[in-house]
């Protein structure tokens, strides 16, 4: 599925956060879930994910540190911050709150399959 | 990093993708390492799904997503980075941060060296601000000079030979400068005080150039570094003035005078760390931030330009001849040292290999108007000389007058001639730096001849 870009955009912040509050990871493993989740129907352009991670960082709502991988490459770090989680509890509301009022107008899904 | 997982062939792939995003201006190097550790896991998880590595490489390439935009997206999240930073000792651990490290070590020692060397005379007697301020006047260079030269010396690992012969320009403007008996006050006494940096600044360019002085190239370096370590200068000088405006402020606001710490120490000092500090940031900038002098150049050359059109029309149309005023020559000679920087600056910036464009042409209008004006000066002054009769003043100023004329004219010369196509632009670059020592050479002299020949006056 093409999903409309702004779309992605908006939902890329809650996504990165929710993934990051299971526990730590580092890009390439917070893309995998991604596409874990949504089974493949939310992709991102790869670089992509990390713009929004340096943004994230410089609002302070993840930290990043350097590590090392398995295969002894070095590794960038992000784990979520207590004002990321407090971002996310906002990003939830929100989205929950878009969620509701669509689910009220669109008919069941079973409906418009294609 | 630089393990190698996948053979040779897709690593020295990856290595090409990694140096064509290490040009990019807003993604950094620890993103580079970061962009590259995803690209490397996505390969290692395709090759286990069954993929050939180098397959692996171009879809993982793929869905990385276009450089420019990602390029463009780095440079949104980093706007500060389209800024050119100019960082002295890198973050980040390694050989380069180590040498870099090192030279800003040796910089500051050589500048707190100087500024104590300035110092040192006060204890035999000779005190800045009363009786040896003639001395000082003399030596000026001699306290910075010889350490900015081993500063160069060091970094350029001039060999051993070269090293000795650029002691002896040292040691004879040591000599020259202080065991003539000067008449206090005299004019060779400032003659020899305004001479001896630039006879020495040669022997700087020499250690600057690292035993590549003959070449075209490497004197055009020092003319750019020139330039560079001068506006430099300037900009720490006031620097420096806005922190002695606030030490005098301060102090006295507590009911403490402390004018003999600013001009006791923090001015003489300061003036002569500097000088080497300078130096270090243009060397350390050089490649990191665009040059000033030329874009100093292409704003002021149109309004010297104008200036000296607009004042030859005047002098034709009034019909007033010059005023040959006492401080005349020296005002010409200046004029045409600021005529010859101008060009000087504008070749330094100027590709050898393109063809000549407006500001070509506007530059040879600059030079032969000023040449036109120093003539007419000149003419008065030489139809007159027989009542001032010759002067140390007047005759260091005359031959400095010849030197820059010759050099111009010529210059004005090989210029039409690239204009009209017969030239290169080349010639008129080699023309100006082969010239070079003969300002120095002229300088010397009058730091040698000048005194005994005027009778020290």
């Amino acid at each position: 599925m093409n999903m409309n870009k702004d779309l992605v955009a908006a939902s890329a912040t809650p996504l990165v956060l929710a993934i990051l509050a299971e526990g730590d990871s580092y890009g390439y493993a917070i893309l995998r879930r991604v596409s874990e989740l949504s089974r493949g129907q939310l992709h991102w352009t790869d670089g992509m994910l990390y713009p929004v991670l340096h943004r994230l960082e410089r609002l302070g709502h993840i930290g990043a540190r350097w590590g090392t991988s398995d295969s002894g490459r070095r590794r960038k770090y992000y784990r979520i911050t207590k004002q990321g989680r407090a971002r996310l509890a906002e990003q939830r509301r929100q989205w929950r709150a878009v969620d509701a009022t669509l689910r009220g107008i669109w008919p069941a899904p079973s409906e418009t399959a294609r | 990093m630089g393990a190698l997982e996948f053979g040779g062939a897709v690593e020295q792939e990856i290595a090409q993708w990694r140096a064509y995003l290490r040009h990019r201006q807003a993604i950094h190097a620890v993103d580079v390492e970061e962009l590259e550790d995803h690209l490397r896991s996505q390969i290692a998880s395709l090759v286990a799904s069954g993929l050939a590595a180098d397959e692996a490489f171009l879809v993982a390439v793929r869905r990385m997503g276009d450089l420019d935009g990602l390029s463009r997206e780095f440079a949104v999240e980093h706007a500060e980075r389209l800024w050119k930073q100019l960082v002295m000792v890198p973050g980040s651990a390694g050989a380069p941060g180590r040498a870099a490290y090192k030279e800003a070590v040796v910089v500051l020692g050589l500048a707190c060296l100087a500024a104590l060397a300035v110092k040192v005379p006060e204890l035999f007697g000779r005190r800045l601000l009363g009786a040896g301020a003639a001395f000082y006047a003399r030596n000026a260079s001699l306290f910075v000079f010889p350490l900015l030269t081993g500063y160069f010396a060091w970094k350029r690992h001039l060999d051993a030979r070269s090293r000795r012969w650029l002691i002896a320009p040292f040691l004879a403007a040591a000599i020259f400068a202080n065991v003539f008996p000067f008449a206090p006050g005299g004019a060779t006494e400032g003659l020899t005080a305004l001479h001896v940096p630039i006879a020495l600044w040669l022997a700087v360019g020499v250690a600057y150039a690292g035993g590549g002085w003959r070449l075209s190239a490497r004197r055009m370096d020092f003319v750019r570094f020139s330039g560079e370590c001068g506006i430099y200068y300037v900009l720490i000088a006031l620097g420096g003035g806005v922190l002695t405006a606030f030490t005098l402020m301060m102090f006295e606001a507590i009911g403490l005078k402390v004018e003999w710490l600013a001009q006791g120490w923090l001015l003489p000092c300061g003036a002569a760390g500097a000088v080497l500090v300078a130096a270090w940031l243009v060397e350390a900038k050089q490649g990191v931030i665009e040059n000033m002098a030329p874009v100093l150049t292409r704003v002021f050359t149109p309004l010297f330009t104008v200036l000296l059109l607009a004042f030859l029309a005047t002098m034709a149309w009034t019909r007033s001849g010059i005023n040959v005023a006492r401080h005349l020559l020296i005002g010409f000679d200046l004029l045409l040292a600021l005529v010859l920087g101008l060009l000087l600056y504008a070749a330094s910036a100027r590709d050898p290999e393109a063809p000549p464009d407006t500001f070509d042409g506007l530059q040879v209008l600059l030079v032969v108007s000023a040449l036109i004006v120093d003539v007419v000066a000149l003419a008065a002054v030489v139809a007159r000389i027989s009542e001032f009769g010759f002067s140390a003043n007047k005759v260091a100023a005359l031959g400095e007058n010849v030197i820059l004329l010759v050099n111009l004219g010529w210059s004005a010369w090989l210029y039409a001639r690239f204009l009209r196509g017969d030239g290169s632009f080349a010639a008129l670059e080699r023309w100006q730096t082969a010239y070079l020592p003969v300002h120095a050479v002229w300088a010397g002299l009058v730091v040698v001849v000048f005194p005994p020949w005027f009778g020290y006056v």
